[in-house]
């Protein structure tokens, strides 16, 4: 199992390092072969590891060497195998196999050198995930975290001539860091208090804790899950992230990153639901998430941004099953999630690649004929999210929304009306899309094809995992077997079970897939039809700008600190404590002209000075004789 | 005998330098002589035992010739003794004139530093903290930038007051001993009332602050970071500044520990205010050694002010952190130059889109600037980690203000590689090149070390174990 694991995590660090090393010597070919064969060979891997721990084996923790040994720390460079991360690593290296394999197609345009540098990012980045992923502690957890946080700052800004995209991949990396203070701040609170930060120790002396540590511990870790999974307020990032290449969002959004928080609190399920607290700030944060940016995603043109605001919206909903306790439902959403996101990014990429770069659905329309089999698994992608059974969406957003209805009826509320947003959202860009009139120019409608079948298989691959993909975890009620939910058990402790009784899941059932079937009817009765999308206005002109969330950040907090920056530069180094010191030069040389007045050649004044002196001399010896003995004695 | 080598190396070889004619002669010679130094100092730093030396000196006044050498020393002597080769060797294209006066104050310098690292006597430690910043003075005057004269004079006059408020402390202590003697051992064994304590702390903290720079002792710093040459501002803040970290864990601490205790936590106060003061000045800095210069300040706040927290965990961190900002902070100054030879500015604003013309000097920079932001795998986060630990078992509320500098650090570090590397070139970045070798080259050394440390941080952390506060 050792040598397994670190072959997971190396061959893709591996393929980093030679096709960024050697970016100048690949070909396309042999660079994109490198990379996909690196996270293949993780991916089979993975597999393996997966199989071995559904047949059995026991969750196991492999140390390879010491990180930090001091006297005071000892920190194992160790990871940690179990049900939870085997999940994981299926998960980001499957997806993240797709991701590369279409990538290699749709990254084309760009120089032999750039190419492999894109492909090392990418290893890179699934490198981290799984250290991420695999870590036995929270430090390894973290190398991960903030590895992942560099990764998305390269790729986000990949095109690094276009200034607009190194803002935005600063700004990815900065709202992490924001986020990662917190969770540096709940390590450092572990170790305080418990010596270490292993997952095993930690949890092992949960009740060592008192509450009021419990509770600051699992907020902070939940700040830095905020930044990582784009949760208010730190979230604007990830819509900003989308000026990386398509394929990379869908990296982003789908297998790693963004999940990367809902691990975490997984992880740590035994903390949180020790932490009652928590979970209701959890809670909150999770539907307001969920409900705000669908607001926003309401009325977004640009096809990428629809995604980006979705995703949020996505995560707001696992965070939700996390606060209410369902870790398995909201990992389950984890799982479904990945597969119809990564399959709308890749399929939107499969659109702008179509349009030679347009990502504005205003211009688009009609592309079903041009863009078959784009427009058939984004279909699926959407019913899947839209959660409309029997597709993957259906049954994890279900389990999250029943675990909601159990605690809080106003909690289920609230996510129905979310549903309801989301199946809107999803199918107005859909419609706009694919169904009506194209409404490009001319040129842009004689260029439009299907992409190649590197890019196609993908979403082949994905969109059936999206329609079939939520079997492994169909509620009892419907006569099912929660094969997932089994699987995690060793990790996740199983929640009670539900106390609803079936008529009411009944209900409950229906009324969200009702809720859903009417939004998607109405937004493609609306939106089919339409010639051109109108300008917005009023509050629709409030969400196509996002609340205008990032101005209010720039008034409060950026420019103020700035001000203060320009301020200490400005005012206090130079007028302050340059002031301070010049003055202390000045006053010297004040002082010294004073004293050579004192130097007036005049005897008397002389013999003045020289009877003063030897008072003073006079005085201190009289005052304290052990000064002048000491004088003589040492000295003379 | 080997400490004793190891001063006596870069002495010889220095003071030889000023006979020598031509340049290249004397570049080769400094090169050479600074890497048999690095010799000496790894079978020190590899040998299991403590090293010592000890002859008569001034027997009058009761100071020897004594040094002694636990793991902080080795690890400090080794950061003195590789830095001098990298430098020399990153600005191995750079050429001055009386290249031999250049090198041999150089290596004046070093042979100070060596001293201030080894000295076990308090007036031989003031003697080659002295020997260390002299030449600098020259250095910086005869070498440097336009303003190089008005700097000078105000470096001068801050090391100046904290030299001689050292000296004041030296010989305040020195009347308290009971055996009228300057070592070491006797300050440690000293018996001072706390009024006692408190007035040689302050002589003592006050000559160290400035040097490493603690807020509000620092304006000295930008300004000769910013005029001195760069092989010059390399060594000071790459080695230089760490005689004050480390005077600080072998001269005060141990000797004050009641004053300590009363001012540790005003200390702290000021070391964090420093470190976000320092941080949101960096963000508005324009020249990109003045960045630098800030970026240094914030980070030696916090090693200062993990060491008054006292506790195990974070002098552990200080100790790693005082190497690990030596070479990281280097390799900046590396590609600060670089570009400045490159594009003729140091202005931010000025500067863009100089990864098109320059790609690996942009992927070693963006490596080096990770290190600066303290990402983990490299070796500033092992350091960070450890002391963060210690001031937030100090104080949670403390620890958590300071964590702002991690967000800010990386603030205008990625602001720093956006406007400076990215985006598209301008007139001044229209005709860059890729810098020449010896940079390359020296900057991958670098980069090496970077990872390794920081991915198995162990021999740094192996080589200070045990070297506590007394």
């Amino acid at each position: 199992m050792k040598t397994l694991l670190a072959i997971i995590v190396l061959l893709p660090f591996l393929g980093f390092l030679l096709n960024g090393l050697f970016r100048k010597h690949g070909t396309y070919k042999s660079v994109a072969r490198l990379a996909c064969t690196t996270i293949l060979s993780s991916f089979i891997a993975s597999a393996i590891v997966f199989g071995m721990l559904s047949q059995g084996t026991t969750a196991e923790t492999v140390k390879y060497f010491d990180f930090i040994n001091t006297d005071s720390i000892k920190i194992p460079f160790a990871f940690q195998i179990d049900h939870l991360s085997a999940m994981f690593l299926l998960i980001i290296t499957g997806i993240g196999f797709l991701i590369h394999l279409y990538s290699s197609a749709y990254m084309k345009d760009e120089e032999p050198q750039h190419y492999a540098r894109y492909f090392a990012y990418l290893n890179l980045f699934i490198f981290s995930m799984l250290l991420l992923v695999l870590g036995a502690n929270y430090i390894i957890m973290f190398i991960g975290w903030e590895g992942v946080g560099l990764c998305s700052y390269l790729l986000i800004g990949f095109w690094f001539k276009n200034d607009n995209f190194n803002y935005a991949a600063k700004k990815a990396f900065i709202m992490n860091r924001i986020g990662d203070l917190g969770f540096l701040l709940a390590i450092f609170w572990l170790i305080a208090r418990l010596g270490n930060a292993n997952y095993a120790d930690v949890f092992a002396n949960v009740h060592n804790l008192s509450q009021t540590d419990i509770t600051a511990i699992t907020l902070l870790l939940f700040v830095g899950a905020m930044g990582k999974s784009a949760q208010i307020p730190l979230y604007t990032w990830l819509p900003d992230a989308m000026a990386g290449p398509t394929p990379v969002s869908a990296l982003i959004h789908a297998a790693t990153m963004v999940t990367a928080g809902i691990y975490m609190i997984a992880r740590s399920n035994v903390l949180y639901s020790a932490a009652e607290f928590t979970q209701h700030i959890v809670v909150i944060v999770g539907l307001t998430t969920a409900l705000f940016s669908a607001t926003i995603a309401i009325k977004q043109n640009d096809i990428k941004k629809v995604l980006a605001y979705s995703t949020v919206s996505q995560l707001g909903y696992m965070f939700l099953g996390l606060g209410v306790g369902a870790y398995t439902g909201a990992v389950f959403h984890v799982m479904t999630h990945a597969f119809f996101k990564a399959l709308l990014f890749l399929g939107a990429g499969s659109v702008i690649h179509a349009m030679h770069h347009e990502q504005d659905i205003r211009k688009m329309g009609g592309l079903k004929k041009y863009l078959p089999i784009t427009h058939i698994t984004f279909l699926l992608g959407c019913i899947a999210i839209s959660g409309i059974p029997p597709f993957s969406g259906f049954f994890s957003k279900d389990e999250i929304l029943a675990a909601a209805y159990e605690k809080n009826p106003v909690y289920w509320g609230l996510g129905v009306a979310g549903a309801a947003m989301t199946a809107f959202y999803m199918f107005r860009l859909y419609a706009t899309t694919f169904l009506g009139k194209f409404r490009g120019t001319q040129d842009q409608e004689h260029h439009l094809h299907e992409s190649p079948a590197a890019m196609t298989i993908p979403l082949i691959v994905l969109a059936v995992l999206s329609v079939i993909g939520g079997f492994v975890g169909v509620p009892e009620v419907l006569g099912g077997k929660h094969l997932l939910g089994e699987y995690l058990s060793t990790v996740i402790i199983p929640e009670p079970h539900h106390a609803l009784a079936h008529n009411t899941e009944y209900m409950l059932m229906g009324i969200s897939v009702a809720v859903a079937t009417i939004a998607i009817l109405f937004a493609v009765s609306h939106y089919s039809k339409k010639p051109q999308l109108e300008d917005a206005t009023g509050l629709g002109k409030v969400l196509e700008n996002k609340w205008y969330v990032d101005e209010l950040y720039n008034t409060f907090i950026v420019n103020p600190l700035n001000a203060l920056g320009g301020f200490f530069k400005n005012i206090v180094e130079k007028s302050g404590i340059d002031g301070f010191v010049n003055g202390i030069g000045r006053f010297v040389n004040y002082l010294s002209r004073q004293i050579r007045l004192v130097q007036s050649g005049q005897v008397g004044g002389y013999i003045l000075m020289m009877v003063v002196s030897v008072v003073i001399i006079l005085f201190i010896w009289i005052h304290d004789g052990e000064i002048y003995k000491f004088l003589v004695t040492k000295l003379f | 005998m080997i400490p004793v080598l190891l001063i006596l190396f870069p002495l010889v070889s220095g003071l030889l330098s000023f006979f020598i004619k031509d340049e290249k002669t004397a570049k080769i010679w400094a090169s050479f002589s600074s890497l048999a130094t690095v010799v000496v100092a790894l079978i020190a730093a590899l040998s299991p035992a403590d090293l010592s030396f000890d002859a008569a000196w001034l027997p009058t006044l009761g100071s020897r010739f004594s040094l002694g050498m636990d793991g902080m020393s080795k690890m400090l002597t080794l950061l003195t003794a590789i830095s001098f080769p990298l430098v020399f060797f990153s600005t191995y294209k750079n050429s001055y004139t009386n290249s031999n006066s250049f090198y041999g104050l150089l290596l004046l310098t070093q042979a100070g530093l060596m001293g201030v690292f080894l000295s076990t006597d308090a007036l031989l430690f003031y003697f080659f903290w002295e020997l260390a910043l002299i030449p600098v003075y020259f250095l910086c005057s005869i070498w440097g930038g336009e303003k190089r004269i008005a700097v000078t004079f105000k470096f001068f006059i801050y090391t100046f007051i904290g030299s001689l408020m050292m000296l004041a402390g030296i010989i305040y202590l020195y009347t308290q001993t009971t055996d009228a003697s300057f070592a070491l051992k006797s300050f440690y064994n000293l018996h001072l009332s706390i009024s006692q304590q408190a007035v040689g702390f302050w002589l003592f903290f006050v000559a160290f602050a400035i040097k490493m720079p603690i807020f509000p002792f620092h304006t000295w710093q930008p300004d000769a970071y910013e005029q001195s040459p760069t092989a010059v501002t390399m060594i000071l803040s790459g080695v230089m500044v760490k005689m004050g970290i480390y005077a600080v864990i072998r001269w005060l601490v141990p000797v004050f520990p009641a004053a300590v205790s009363e001012y540790g936590n005003l200390v702290i106060i000021l070391s964090v205010i420093g470190m976000l003061y320092a941080s949101l000045i960096a963000i508005r800095q324009d020249d990109v050694k003045r960045l630098i210069a800030y970026s240094s300040i914030a980070h030696i706040g916090l090693m200062c002010a993990a060491i008054f927290v006292k506790n195990n965990i974070g002098l552990e961190g200080t100790m790693i952190q005082m190497f690990n900002h030596g070479i990281n902070v280097i390799g900046l100054w590396i590609v600060a130059d670089a570009v400045e030879k490159q594009t003729g500015t140091r202005k931010i604003s000025e500067l863009g889109g100089l990864a098109q013309k320059a790609p690996t000097l942009a992927i070693l920079l963006v490596v080096m600037a990770l290190a600066n932001i303290a990402l983990p795998l490299t070796n500033a986060f092992i350091g960070e980690f450890l002391m963060f630990n210690g001031l937030f078992q100090y104080n949670m509320v403390i620890a958590a203000v300071a964590g702002v500098s991690i967000i800010l650090a990386a603030v205008y570090t990625l602001n720093m590689i956006q406007r400076v590397f990215y985006g598209n070139t301008v007139s001044l970045t229209a005709n860059a090149m890729e810098s020449n070798g010896y940079v390359q080259t020296t900057l991958i050394i670098l980069v090496i070390v970077v990872i390794a440390l920081g991915i198995y941080p162990q021999p740094l952390l192996q080589l200070t174990k045990g070297v506590l506060l007394h």
